[in-house]
């Protein structure tokens, strides 16, 4: 979709040329050895000189060491896990939130609510469940530390293990706990599972935060439970974003649909791949070389502003400048409600489960 | 973990809760594990497929729900279905192994359940799935305790499968002779019993009571291709501490252990809730040993 639209435009001006962008790929098969041995044929054999990352974290820790030893630049828009950023890799960029910001606003959310409220935000009592594996350790990793910035407690904090079919015992806790916020994150069986037995066992937390919503069809498999329930996303065709590409993230968003009619909502991966694109895009121009080295240079000094949200790096790699957004199911639509200046709808507080 | 169980103390009602849960979850692995100590029993296999014949069941019930037909009709269709897959399983492979070692019946079953997960992932994705049944979910106690019919209906349906299972075991001629094989394969067979139908049979009919009790899983819990493994070690955690041809010992070893696991959830927290049942697991061998320790010496 960017590349198409880049070479639309005219292609890349580097130095006064014209270039139009073409990209190679290969299947690693979502598994990070391959993605590793693919990637060092595609810069040895295939003389590529800037990589576009592959999909999930796993994929992409497997990729960041390659491209720093040969010092070939890789703007990434499909791994999040904060362990990416905290290796000194130079040469990797991504233009997504990092994990542990995954949920981070659902707490300044209900914050805010408390305030509003007329109690203190230091009342608010939390409850979590997350999987036991990195990525759902990163987004508590960010869970607990904005908690802590409120002084909120954490009343139930448990760990759900990988094939664990059932939170009903966690759950219950819930309900003799009566915390303010719920916060659960385990990929898209924790979000089946949690929306499942939330039903069943009518738990009435007024605030529950539940990352993989859009993944695990909760809309369509549980369209009843979930209603109210809160699910972070990296983007949505709602917010107010602009560039010269697409317009406007909604310009995009019909784009796509437009040019592959089977989707009926954008994800937010497509959006962010597309935007690795228009980022490379940006960063050519100004470098005006087509060395890795002067590009990777201008990556670093990259400020944008995309359809996708703004784009700025910080040193270690990871885009600071786009914030996660909060949506709200609202009757089976999902409507943006934090943080506050994107926000499409109001929230809704406390949350009630509909009847069908 | 404290603070848990001050929370039982202080509202003995969410006990209630988790005996609930586990009671009705606990019945599905009793009749999952008394499927496999029947093949234990009688044929000597130690099926590590068990779990994924239960979710094969599961997902028959959620197939059926999505093309219209309610998921109660799973567990009679999972019956005829499993069964029949069963059969065409004895055949292929479970009687070429059934009179070599141990370990080459487990390696083949093993096998089996890896090509049976993966399988049931090529065809049904690897979400987690559940069958709605749509029956209403009653409150009780202020809302502190809620119990959703189908997990009655399901206890239920449990009860009745099992006492079939044990008066088909009791009076049909097949029966009959599945209880003789299980004594003396070869006395049985000379006495006129093909013992290879019953072999047959057998396998057959544990695969048919798997795909019942997986049927009622995916229902009140839910199922994915992967989840074999955690139900195969439940059944085997059973019969382990109930010992074969003991119907009552496997259903109380089976409530047993869903009470427990749901307890062990609620107080050490879900990052613990299945080291409970390896626990048991290793608590029960431990102590088979001290006791036939004790009857050896008794012996000398």
């Amino acid at each position: 979709m960017g590349v198409d639209k880049v070479n639309e435009m005219g292609g890349v001006n580097v130095g006064g040329k014209k270039y139009k962008l073409e990209v190679k790929y290969y299947d690693d098969e979502s598994t990070p050895l391959r993605t590793a041995q693919l990637l060092e044929r595609l810069i040895n054999q295939d003389g590529v000189k800037f990589v576009l990352g592959p999909y999930s974290s796993a994929t992409t820790t497997a990729a960041a060491p390659v491209v720093e030893k040969y010092e070939i630049p890789m703007v990434e828009a499909e791994g999040a896990a904060r362990s990416l950023f905290n290796k000194g890799y130079k040469y990797t960029f991504a233009v997504l939130s990092t994990s542990e910001l995954y949920l981070a606003s659902a707490i300044g959310l209900a914050a805010e609510v408390a305030e509003k409220n007329g109690k203190k935000a230091s009342d608010v009592k939390i409850a979590m469940a997350f999987e036991n594996d990195p990525f759902s350790l990163d987004v508590r990793a960010g869970v607990l530390a904005d908690a802590e910035k409120y002084g909120m407690k954490i009343v139930l904090d448990d760990k759900m293990p990988r094939d664990l079919n059932d939170i009903s015992a966690t759950l219950t806790k819930v309900k003799a706990l009566k915390p303010d916020l719920l916060v659960i994150s385990g990929h898209n069986k924790g979000a089946a599972t949690a929306a499942r037995q939330i039903g069943e066992m009518k738990i009435d937390v007024p605030m529950i935060a539940l990352t993989h919503c859009e993944g695990a069809k909760i809309t369509t498999n549980f369209p009843g439970t979930v209603n109210g329930f809160l699910c972070p996303t990296q983007w949505a065709e709602t917010l107010t974003y602009s560039d010269k590409y697409f317009g406007s993230a909604s310009g995009y968003d019909k784009a796509v649909k437009a040019k592959f009619p089977s989707y009926k909502n954008v994800p937010y991966q497509t959006a962010q791949a597309t935007a690795a694109v228009l980022v490379y895009a940006d960063a050519l121009e100004r470098a005006g070389s087509l060395d890795p080295k002067k590009v990777r240079d201008a990556l670093s000094a990259t400020d944008m502003m995309t359809f996708y949200g703004p784009i700025k790096f910080a040193p270690e790699g990871n885009n600071t400048a786009k914030p996660m957004v909060l949506r709200q199911i609202q009757d089976g639509q999902y409507n943006v409600v934090a943080p506050s200046k994107y926000a499409s709808h109001p929230l809704q507080w406390p949350r009630k489960a509909s009847a069908n | 973990m404290f603070d848990n169980i001050m929370v039982l103390v202080a509202a003995p009602v969410f006990n209630i809760q988790l005996l609930l849960d586990g009671l009705f979850i606990g019945a599905t692995y009793a009749l999952a594990a008394y499927g496999l100590a029947l093949v234990w029993g009688v044929m000597n296999v130690k099926n590590l497929a068990q779990g994924d014949f239960v979710i094969m069941g599961g997902y028959i019930a959620w197939w059926l729900g999505n093309h219209g037909i309610h998921p109660l009709w799973g567990v009679p269709v999972a019956i005829v279905f499993m069964f029949g897959f069963g059969w065409v399983v004895y055949v292929t492979i479970i009687r070429r192994v059934i009179d070599k070692e141990l370990f080459t019946s487990l390696l083949a079953t093993f096998g089996l359940a890896i090509v049976l997960a993966q399988v049931l992932n090529l065809l049904f994705g690897p979400e987690v799935q559940t069958a709605n049944a749509g029956f209403p979910i009653l409150s009780l106690f202020d809302n502190a305790v809620t119990l959703a019919q189908i997990k009655i209906i399901a206890l239920i349906l449990c009860a009745l499968l099992a006492l079939a299972v044990v008066l088909f075991m009791k009076k049909s001629r097949m029966g009959q002779a599945i209880r003789a094989t299980a004594q003396d394969a070869r006395a049985a067979r000379v006495m006129g019993i093909d013992t290879d139908k019953v072999y047959a049979f057998t396998f057959s009919l544990n695969a048919a009571i798997c795909g019942a009790a997986g049927a009622l899983i995916s229902m009140i819990w839910v199922i994915q291709p992967f989840y074999g493994i955690s139900h195969s070690i439940r059944s085997f955690v059973i019969v382990t501490a109930a010992g074969f041809g003991n119907l009552p010992g496997v259903i109380m070893a089976g409530l047993g252990l869903g009470v427990m696991e749901n307890y062990g959830g609620f107080v050490l927290g879900a990052e613990f809730q299945q080291v409970v049942v390896v626990g048991l697991l290793l608590i029960v061998l431990v102590w088979r040993q001290f006791q036939q320790h004790k009857l050896r010496r008794a012996v000398i």
